[in-house]
């Protein structure tokens, strides 16, 4: 194996040992899943929810939860600690750049990410008969930009918290109005035009409205789409501009 | 002998401030080359603009032909180093931080023969968490050494060892020597760069204060030194005050000390065979790097 392959390697091995991460991006997505489907009738198509049957519903929030906890609480985390411990310092005096890292972590996590979608599709379908998103396509664009969006807000956390504890309390700073004003605690169906949007600029409301239209069949509104392109990309060169490799 | 590294006035300024100030030696092939010197002396900025891990701000540095700033790839494939202060992640196996390492080099060593060789072979299954810091300060050697590297840098080498795992430490230092490697050492303790080094620079704020064999820096320093022993058969110590380079003799009891300067400790035992005078308890005293430190630098190491 090159390093690359190695690191990705070890990585996921790493990523597995921790068992808070798993029951974080696996176990919680799937838990929602099977535990609100036992409600009598929520498969039905629900009136407070646009029409969306609740199975479907919570599937969606179940993507949500795994981006959010990946992207703002993951992503800072880790890697304001290999920075802290001096692993990517240490990494910048091999032939292999401390950057193979970051992207090894990356790809990792947002493969983790895609599994654990794969898995609440699987289990919604086998134990509710829940439809896979029935707009795969605009689906799987959603997923993609979201993961992009919200990894590249935990970057920039990465890149701006001075030490490990910083960036990842900044990351659950984060983290709660993110899921709060994206409707992950109750539906944006509920809330006051303001804060409905509000919630449409967080990169995680943009993915949740997506993932939710995309499942229902529909394309996603474009503005959606956009918001989570600009995180990604804004986000994305503020963090490649201001990351510090060492600890100051 | 070629030179694998040149140095030629590096300097690197934080903030103005020079923290390395125009220092220049080289270290030749299968060298121990030594940088000693006080907290803050600069030692591990300069091993670290070495490195290619920071820019110089002047000077020219070349390790094995390659310039640390414009050809840090191929160099990193030739060098190996042990960083100061660093971690691994802590649930990483110490099995499996070999074989990352390992697949980062062209040509890497054989983790299992490095395990053994540094004490590690019933550990490679423990996670570096729990590992101890003589433990984790071994693993990290190794990790310098799985690129099967020309040249390899050790910043303070044994930190968290205890002193029978520093003298074992030594030892394995001096047979990485032996097989070739060029060895750059940061230091901050005497008796490691008296007991291993071929040739020391002296940083101090900066700037190199002295830079010979550790032979050669105790001889620089001058100064006088003791012979005391106690002879066995009568003698008259007077006969011993027109030998070159001795300055006194004194008599305790039956011990005589005698003092002086250069190589007179060699003309004193010379003169006591040629009168056939046995002594017993022969000691010379006083010629350490550590006092050649001070007298070097006008400082001790603590301030």
């Amino acid at each position: 194996m090159n390093g690359f392959s190695r690191l990705a390697f070890t990585e996921t091995k790493l990523f597995l040992r921790e068992t808070g991460a798993a029951i974080g991006v696996f176990g919680l997505p799937v838990a929602l899943v099977i535990g609100f489907g036992l409600i009598p009738g929520f498969g039905d198509p629900q009136k407070s929810l646009s029409g969306q049957a609740g199975t479907q519903y919570i599937a969606s929030i179940s993507v949500a939860i795994v981006l959010a906890v990946l992207g703002l609480t993951g992503v800072p985390m880790v890697i304001g600690q290999y920075r802290e411990r001096g692993i990517l310092r240490r990494l910048g005096v091999t032939p292999v750049r401390p950057l193979t890292l970051l992207l090894a972590d990356l790809m990792v996590w947002a493969a983790a990410a895609i599994l654990s979608v794969a898995l609440v599709i699987g289990v919604g379908r086998l134990a509710y008969h829940v439809p896979a998103p029935r707009a795969a396509g605009w689906f799987i664009g959603s997923l993609v930009l979201g993961i992009a969006a919200l990894f590249a807000l935990g970057l920039v956390v990465a890149a701006a918290a001075p030490t490990a504890r910083s960036s990842a309390g900044l990351g659950w700073l984060l983290f709660f109005p993110n899921m709060f004003l994206a409707g992950v605690y109750f539906p944006t169906e509920e809330m006051s035009p303001v804060m409905r949007q509000l919630g449409n600029f967080t990169p995680l409301g943009s993915a949740l409205h997506s993932v939710r239209d995309s499942w229902m069949g529909l394309a996603p509104r474009p503005e959606y789409l956009g918001i989570m392109a600009a995180y990604a990309v804004i986000a994305g060169a503020l963090a490649a501009r201001f990351f510090r490799w060492q600890q100051a | 002998m070629t030179a694998v590294i040149e140095v030629s006035g590096l300097t690197k300024r934080y903030g103005g401030q020079a923290v390395v100030d125009d220092i220049s030696f080289h270290v030749e092939a299968g060298e121990i080359f030594g940088l000693l010197g006080p907290n803050g002396a600069g030692k591990t900025t300069a091993v670290e603009c070495m490195e290619g891990l920071r820019r110089r701000d002047g000077g020219q540095v070349k390790i094995l032909g390659l310039d640390p700033r414009d050809d840090r790839h191929r160099l990193h494939q030739r060098i190996g180093v042990q960083l100061q202060e660093s971690q691994l992640q802590e649930k990483l196996k110490v099995r499996e931080a070999l074989e990352l390492y390992a697949s980062f080099y062209p040509d890497p060593a054989d983790w299992h023969e490095l395990l053994g060789r540094w004490g590690l072979t019933g550990k490679a299954d423990t996670r570096f968490a729990r590992l101890s810091g003589g433990q984790k300060q071994r693993l990290f050697i190794a990790l310098a050494l799985i690129g099967n590297p020309e040249v390899v840098f050790l910043d303070e080498l044994t930190s968290g060892l205890d002193p029978g795992a520093r003298h074992a430490t030594w030892d394995l230092i001096a047979q990485v020597r032996d097989s070739g490697v060029t060895v750059v050492l940061v230091s901050h303790f005497m008796d490691e760069v008296e007991e291993l080094c071929d040739r020391v620079a002296i940083l101090e704020r900066g700037r190199i204060a002295a830079l010979d064999t550790p032979a050669g820096l105790v001889d620089r320093a001058g100064g006088e030194y003791r012979v005391r022993f106690r002879p066995v058969a009568p003698l008259d110590e007077q006969s011993l005050t027109a030998l070159p380079g001795v300055t006194a003799i004194s008599r305790h009891d039956r011990q005589v000390t005698v003092t002086g300067i250069g190589d007179f400790a060699s003309a004193v035992t010379a003169e006591l065979a040629r009168r056939q005078v046995l002594v017993a308890d022969l000691r010379i005293e006083g010629r350490s790097l550590d006092s050649a430190y001070v007298a070097l630098t006008g400082r001790t190491m603590e301030t």
